[in-house]
This record gives C-alpha cells, structure tokens and sequence, in this order.
C-alpha cells in the first residue's frame, strides 16, 4: 500500500501553490452550463401554484380550464379537496406547457376554493406563541441559583437574531425527464450522488432508475439536498407529457417563500462575573422558529464557545409557525449562537469596565480550545488596531459619526466526508479522476485536480477531473464543510494506488524496485537518480492498450491523518455610525480562522471572505418579514429582501496559519467556521461606537435609531 | 423556435417605450449604477403604444454583431428570449425584476437589466452579451481579471458583473476604487465574492489601457 501522507509543505510543487480555479473562465465568460441553464431537445417549462394563505384548507380545486388552455401538456393536483396547507406558499398545483408564459396563465386559471384558518407567523414575542411554543427540557450544569445570588457583578438582557432565507442566486429546481422505466435529472443540488436515490424513493422507483447530471450549481449554502417536492412533481410532470423533459424552477417570490430559511434566535440572557471579570454564570431562557416544525436550534450548545462556564441553566422553546421551513444554512446554529452569547458577554464586559478583548482573553479556558482563542484574539486584535480603536462605550466623541469596534468567536467542526474517487491513468498519458462530487463555488474541481497533480508529479492541466454526475464514484454531499476534506483524500488515495500501477509497468525497464521509484516533474524516476528516468508520456505508453483504473475511499472513521476537525475563529469589525441617520458603515473586518493543510490559500481566502460578507449582509440588512394580517412574507423579493452590494462591505483582512504544525493537523474545510463570528463582532462594534446596544438584528437605521432613543429617553 | 419568415414588412410597431413606462412608473431599475435616467431618455418623444401579439410575432434581434430571427410573444422579456430561445445562457435568471444585475446585457452601449427590457422593444438596438466577450483562443482582459482575482464563486452572478464592468469601463476607463464601488453598485452576489470584484475590475482597466486586447 502506498504511503498517503502528503509530502512535505515546503517540497509541494502544485498543493499549497495560489493556483486560479480550474474553472474560472468558464463561468466568467458565461460558458459554465448551469442546470438552469440546460433545456434539453423537446424541454417543456412548468409552474407552480402556491397557496396565499398561511394556514388554509383546500375545500375544491378546479384544473379544468387551465387543462383546456391550448400548450399545457400536463396538470398535477398537490392540494387535493380537504388538505389543510400550513404556510403561505405551500405548494398547490402544478402545470407544464410548450413555453414558460403558457405555464403561468394556466396556473392562473386554476381556481381553488380556501378554507383560511388561524396562523401564527411571528415569533418575537414568546408570549403569543401559547400552545405553538414547544419547551425542551431545562439543562443545569453547577449551581446556578447560588452563582446569580452570590455573583459580583450580572447583566440581563434580550437579544434577537431573525430568521434570514438562503437567497440562492440560482432558485431552487430542475429540469427532469422521465421517459419508460429510466428517469434523467438535472437538479440544482449540493448532493449529486444522493439526490437522485431521494428522487427514486418518491417516485417508487428503483435507485438505477435515476441519472444525476451537474456540471455547476448556482449556491446551495444548505438549502439544496433533497429532491423537493417539485423536483418529484415535475418528474410526475414529465411521464404525463409522454415523457418531455420539464424544467421547474423557482421564482424568486417562491425562492424566498418555500425554498428554507435559517432558524431566528430570540433569548433572555442572565450573565455573571467575578468584579476581576472572570465568568461564573450563565442562564438563558431562549425561543426559536424553524417554520411549522418549530426548532431548528440546539440551546443546548449555549453558552457558545466559552461552553465550559461552570454554572450554567439552559431552556429553550421551538415554536411552530406557520412560514416556510427551516433548512440548513451555512454553519447551523452557530452564527446565531456566537450573536446569543457574545453580544451578553460583550455588555457585561461593559459593566465590569473592562475591555472587551481583556475580557474575552480572560475567560479563555472556558473554551474547548483556550490556546487557539487566546491566539486568535490577539491576532484579530492587532489586525484591527483593537488598542487603538476600542474606547469605553458612550466615549465616542465629538460628531454624529461614531466609530467602534467590536469582537466575537466561532467554532466548527469540518472533517472529511465518506468519498470515492477513481483514477485512470491512459496509454496515452492523459489523466482522469472521477467522483460523484459537486463544485459549489469553494473550487472543489481546482483542489481535486491539485491533489492529483501533486501525487502524480504531474501540471495541474495534465488532470482531467470529472465530477457532478451520479455513475461516478459515490462521493459524499457538501454540507457541513465536509467536501474539501473528503475527496482530497479519496484522490490522494486513488491517485497513488493507480501511480503504484503504472511504476510496477515501468520498474523493469528502469531497473530499480517499486519503493525506489517516483513520479516527479513530470517523469518517473529513480529516487534521487533522474538520469534514469521515463516521461510520464513514455511510462505511460507501456501500458501498450490497457488503462489503469484505480479507486480510492475515504472513510472519516479511518482518516489516516489525512483530514480532520474542529476550529476555532475570531472575527472583529470596525464601524461607524451615523446616529442621525442610523446607518451603519463597514470600515473593517479583521477575520482569523483556524486551518489545517490548506490546498489552495487563494480559495481558502476567498471561502473566508464570502464566509465574512454574509455576516455583513446578515448583521446589517437581511431579514424574513412576515405581515402578521396576511400571513405572507412581505419582502420575498430583492428589492426588499437586502444583500449587501459591492460598496457595502468595507475592507477586509483575513489571516490564516498556513504553517507545518496547522498543516499536519490534515486538511479541514473552512466554508462554514468563517461566516460565524462575523454577525456578533459588527453588532458589538456598533454598540461600541453608539454606546448602546441594538439587541434586536439586522442593525438596521430603525433598529440602531430606536436604541439610541431608548438611551435619550 | 427561430423563425425563417422575414419580419412584418417595416419595423414592428414596439416602439411603445419601455423607457417611457420606466419614466411614468418612477423606478429606474433597468439602469444600472445611480438608476439614474440617461438625459436623452428623458427628452425622448412618448411614442403612441401600438398593439402587438397576442401569440407569436416574427422579430430579429442583433445580437453580438449578428442577426437573429425568432418568433415569441410581445410579453417575452429580453432576458428569457436570450435564454430559452436563443440558448444565450451566460445571462442569469435571479430577481427577475431589475434588482441583482445577473442578467445584465449591454443595450446600445448602455449596460441593462435584460429582464426588464421586453425583447421586441430590443430590436433595431445593438444587443452585447456576455458571450460576445469571448472571440478568439484568449479571455477577454476583463474575464481574465476575474479569474486572477478569484472574482467569483459559485458564478451564477458572475457574467453579469463582468457584462456591467465592460459597460462600466467603456465610459470610464480609469476608475479609481471608489468609483468601482459605485460603478458595480448595481450587481448583487450571495457568496460574497465583491472583493475579488473590486481588484479584477481595476486591473482589467489597466490592461485594457494598455491596449493589449481592447
């Protein structure tokens, strides 16, 4: 068996390198086919009916005269006669016809009879919530009682974090073909080898019946794994259209609606310190909504990072509403976890006089990784020019722009999920490396391909990496920042087994034995000897007509030291704010996130910095907004539904340690653990610079306005 | 779905003007940057509305220097022409309503949002694409930025920015950063990849000054 362990940093001749993404010019120039993109020959266009009320029973549904609406090929019933319907947008009927506009008529001359019923939308006041409030049970840890009485010095307070939409670019959706016994998929998916067995299982089908196709997916950030009801209907479309291939996307309005959200986070917070600011307890008194399947929180993590507090009382209640559902969104839990707890521990650090980062550093050993923390603390703060900028709060000066800064932690997991790659390595010297993996803009093509140039002594362009369609070797979905560690190691594995091959063709003629030989700079060679050596054109022609085929399997309870998990990050922001208008301006964002053996640092970066602009986006703007009349969502849209836009952001600075001792921890995925920090620190910067805390995100001009009036009054 | 008859004899009556219902509506959504209006659009003549359709009219778009005739009802936008009939996909699909800039296109020298524009009122206008950036074995100056700058992740938003920083760039051809920030102001992008923007668009002005691949 070869050796797997990667090379050493400094000897790495394509791993390690800042290497542009493999496919960055296909998707610059529009060339890139997203499935939204593709239209197969034949392709009918469907539509979706939803239903406008928030909780609503279908008394009749009449399809007739959108049937009779010349162009339709086929007309499916979801809300048949007595099926009640739990949120605004549920999904009601769906129509296919020759074009997309002739699919939206007939779906407007579908006529459905309501029931409406009573809902419940919002969730920010607990107290209304009644019955649809679902406690889980209190957790205790230590004494909690006796640290409140005997505390020195204890904040109180309530925090908000709302529920915020995936709002992928490219909407959820598929194009699908369903013809005889054989069902062809092209799905906008974060999950290329599962997908499809999902898609089987509802449609009664054998899992063989379904083909898989993604070249790209236009952003997924969690929402996009399962086969969704309109993925199984537009396939039920489609063998009623005598098998036409029927595209089915999203708009934006149902995009924004039905296709998941993140769960919010409201809390009564109690926190206490010793008068030198060492932490003593925490209490917490949380409420969340994941839509109609309440939860979608785990309070149970709570205090966040700083876990190890000795007193602790935890309860949580997940509260059932009647919006669209929850599904995972990038890093679950924690960004709003990290706003929950260091926001509180921020105010205490106000009431203890204390600078914050004093007072983050001084609880470090109530972290899991206190020597990471500490770290990393004083690596953002000299990044941001933290003892140059903080200042008590209130202690702004003169003006009506303030300024401040603000901190906060994260943490991930990130190892490497279960992957199989397959290596064939051809007479003719070309390379492939195929996987049933999915690029979801992390640059999971470039990275394979460095892997597999590295192991073979080969240019990154001597690598032909297939990914993105179901017949390949199984290879795990991307959630959880599990991607980069999982195929960089079942490449490495299949890369070097099928090296292995093509050394035992080559070690007669080269006379010398397997374990002295090596594939470098594009030749084998004798170790240490390249006057003996083939090129690897010339190795490979040995193989007179036959292919190596080698597969490789990584197994993340046998890692092998190839990846592994668990980060820590800090993220801090520098802010103004104009307290006559209540707009928050970004000067700054310093983030520093924990690495392992980083493949590619010009994608780790960016990873980093996306991970950074969806805190700003999620501290300062993003919102659901559900109208407690209508039950709908008022703003799913991109006019009202903010992101923020390219001069939005402010700078950005992000340190990584890209150093041997990080690099043999293995690799470890970064997507997730740099968007968390983020939401909390910009939220702890504005309190800083207006001297009073917002508690209730986004920090919009009316959130940040109506706490500095709340301070005045 | 592309059409082998000639077009109505003259031009179709599409004059109704898209620009005028912009104008009445008091959204400026299908003009990026400011959503300023252009001053001439303001002193165009309001042309009488004339009725088109309803079903399939024959129109020719000129589209990256070459004709293209098709047939598709009046109320199809600019941008869903382009894509489901024409298979010019490199323009996206997202807010559908002149928010995100995805679907960019560059309309008569003047960068658009292609979904608020209706494709008969395109005709007669030189429409630019960002497939039309892509002649020859070599990226364009400006693709080439963006891939150097790692201006992108998932894409989806991509060939709109690089659309309305070719329209940007062409008025303004040594922007300083903060005039990028403003210029691209009317491109949105979920992965949060505005950095690598903001440098890809900045050297793509250098090199395009140079003259290397205008």
């Amino acid at each position: 068996m070869p050796n797997y362990a990667y090379p050493p940093m400094e000897t790495r001749r394509v791993m390690g390198k800042r290497i542009s993404r493999q496919d960055g010019t296909a998707k610059a120039s529009g060339k890139a086919k997203y499935n939204s993109d593709v239209r197969p020959p034949g392709t009918v266009h469907a539509a979706l009916l939803t239903c406008p009320y928030a909780h609503a029973r279908v008394r009749s549904i009449d399809t007739r005269e959108a049937e009779q609406l010349q162009g339709v090929t086929a007309v499916r019933v979801i809300g048949v006669a007595g099926r009640e319907l739990n949120w605004a947008g549920a999904e009601v009927a769906v129509v296919s016809a020759v074009t997309e506009e002739i699919a939206r008529d007939a779906v407007r001359r579908i006529k459905v009879d309501y029931e409406v019923l009573p809902h419940l939308v919002r969730e920010e006041n607990l107290a209304r919530a009644g019955s649809r409030a679902k406690p889980a049970g209190e957790q205790v840890t230590g004494d909690p009682d006796k640290a409140f009485q005997e505390a020195e010095v204890m904040h109180q307070g309530e925090y908000g974090i709302p529920v915020i939409t995936h709002c992928c670019l490219e909407p959820h959706g598929q194009t699908v073909a369903w013809q005889g016994d054989k069902v062809e998929f092209w799905p906008s998916t974060q999950n290329i080898a599962g997908i499809g067995t999902d898609l089987a299982k509802n449609l009664e089908l054998p899992v063989t019946a379904v083909h898989s196709h993604m070249d790209y997916i236009g952003g997924g950030f969690g929402s996009k794994f399962a086969s969704d009801l309109w993925g199984v209907e537009a396939a039920r479309l489609s063998k009623a259209s005598g098998g036409k291939p029927v595209k089915l996307y999203l708009d934006r309005a149902a995009e924004l609606t039905i296709a998941g959200v993140r769960p919010s986070l409201y809390a009564r917070i109690r926190i206490a310190a010793r008068r030198d600011g060492t932490l003593t307890a925490w209490e917490s008194q949380s409420w969340a909504t994941g839509g109609y399947g309440g939860g979608g929180i785990n309070a149970d993590l709570l205090p966040y990072v700083y876990r190890n507090v000795p007193n602790r009382r935890i309860n949580h209640s997940a509260v059932s509403t009647n919006c669209g559902g929850a599904r995972a969104w990038r890093a679950p839990n924690h960004p709003q976890l990290s706003y929950i707890t260091c926001a509180p521990m921020d105010d205490l650090a106000d009431k203890l006089k204390m600078d914050s980062l004093d007072f983050f550093l001084k609880n470090a050993d109530f972290t899991v990784r206190p020597a990471v923390y500490r770290a990393q603390l004083q690596k953002a703060a000299e990044m941001i020019e933290w003892k140059k900028r903080w200042h008590p709060r209130g202690d702004s000066g003169p003006g009506h722009i303030k300024r401040g800064v603000g901190l906060a932690v994260g943490t991930w997991q990130g190892a490497g999920h279960g992957s199989n790659c397959r290596a064939n390595i051809h007479p003719d010297g070309s390379v492939e490396v195929e996987l049933a993996s999915q690029d979801l803009g992390t640059g999971t093509r470039t990275i394979i391909a460095q892997v597999a140039a590295e192991s073979l002594g080969l240019p990154i362009n001597a690598i032909q990496v297939k990914i993105g369609d179901s017949g390949l070797p199984q290879s795990g979905a991307s959630g959880g920042s599990t991607t980069v560690g999982g195929v960089s190691a079942s490449t490495r594995k299949a890369t070097l087994n099928a090296l292995e091959k093509l050394l035992e063709a080559v070690a007669g003629g080269l006379g010398a034995p397997l374990d002295q030989l090596e594939a470098v700079d594009g030749k084998i060679q004798v170790k240490g000897n390249p006057a003996k050596s083939l090129t690897w054109k010339a190795a490979c022609q040995k193989l007179g007509v036959r292919t190596i085929s080698e597969t490789g399997n990584h197994n993340p309870q046998n890692a092998m030291g190839l990846s592994t998990a668990g980060v820590g990050g800090v993220h801090m922001a520098d802010v103004s704010v104009d307290i006559e208008t209540g707009v928050v301006r970004m000067n700054k964002v310093a983030a520093v996130n924990d690495c392992g053996n980083v493949i590619n640092p010009k994608l780790a970066e960016s990873q980093v910095l996306g991970g950074v602009i969806m805190g700003v986006c999620a501290a300062l703007m993003e919102q659901r907004v559900m109208d407690e009349m209508t039950g709908r969502v008022l703003n799913a849209d991109m006019e009202f539904y903010k992101l923020a836009g390219i001069g939005d952001i402010g700078e950005i600075v992000v340190h990584m340690d890209i150093t041997p001792d990080h690099d043999k921890r293995g690799v470890i995925g970064l997507g997730e653990p740099s968007t968390v920090p983020t939401i909390a620190a910009i939220a702890n910067a504005v309190t800083n610079a207006i001297g009073v805390r917002a508690p209730v995100l986004p920090l919009t001009p009316r959130h940040v306005l109506a706490a500095l009036e709340r301070r005045s009054a | 779905m592309s059409s082998k008859k000639e077009p109505q004899a003259g031009k179709p009556k599409a004059d109704f003007s898209r620009r005028g219902f912009l104008r009445g509506a008091g959204i400026g959504g299908g003009v990026l940057g400011t959503g300023l209006l252009e001053p001439e659009a303001q002193a165009e003549p309001q042309a009488s509305p004339a009725m088109l359709g309803p079903g399939e009219i024959p129109i020719t778009l000129t589209i990256n220097g070459k004709p293209h005739k098709l047939s598709l009802e009046p109320r199809v936008t600019l941008l869903d022409a382009l894509r489901e009939r024409l298979e010019l996909t490199g323009a996206k699909r997202v807010c559908d309503r002149g928010t995100c800039g995805a679907c960019t296109v560059i309309l008569d020298g003047k960068a658009m949002y292609s979904c608020t524009v209706l494709a008969v009122d395109a005709q007669g206008k030189q429409i630019q694409t960002v497939e039309g950036l892509t002649a020859g074995a070599r990226p364009h100056p400006i693709i080439a930025a963006f891939v150097n700058h790692d201006g992108m992740q998932c894409g989806y938003c991509t060939p709109g920015f690089v659309v309305a920083a070719k329209a940007f760039l062409d008025r303004n051809p040594s922007p300083t950063y903060d005039q990028v920030k403003a210029g691209l102001g009317g491109n949105l992008c979920r992965c949060g990849t505005y950095v690598g923007v903001r440098q890809a668009v900045l050297e793509a002005a250098k090199e395009l000054k140079g003259g290397r691949n205008a």
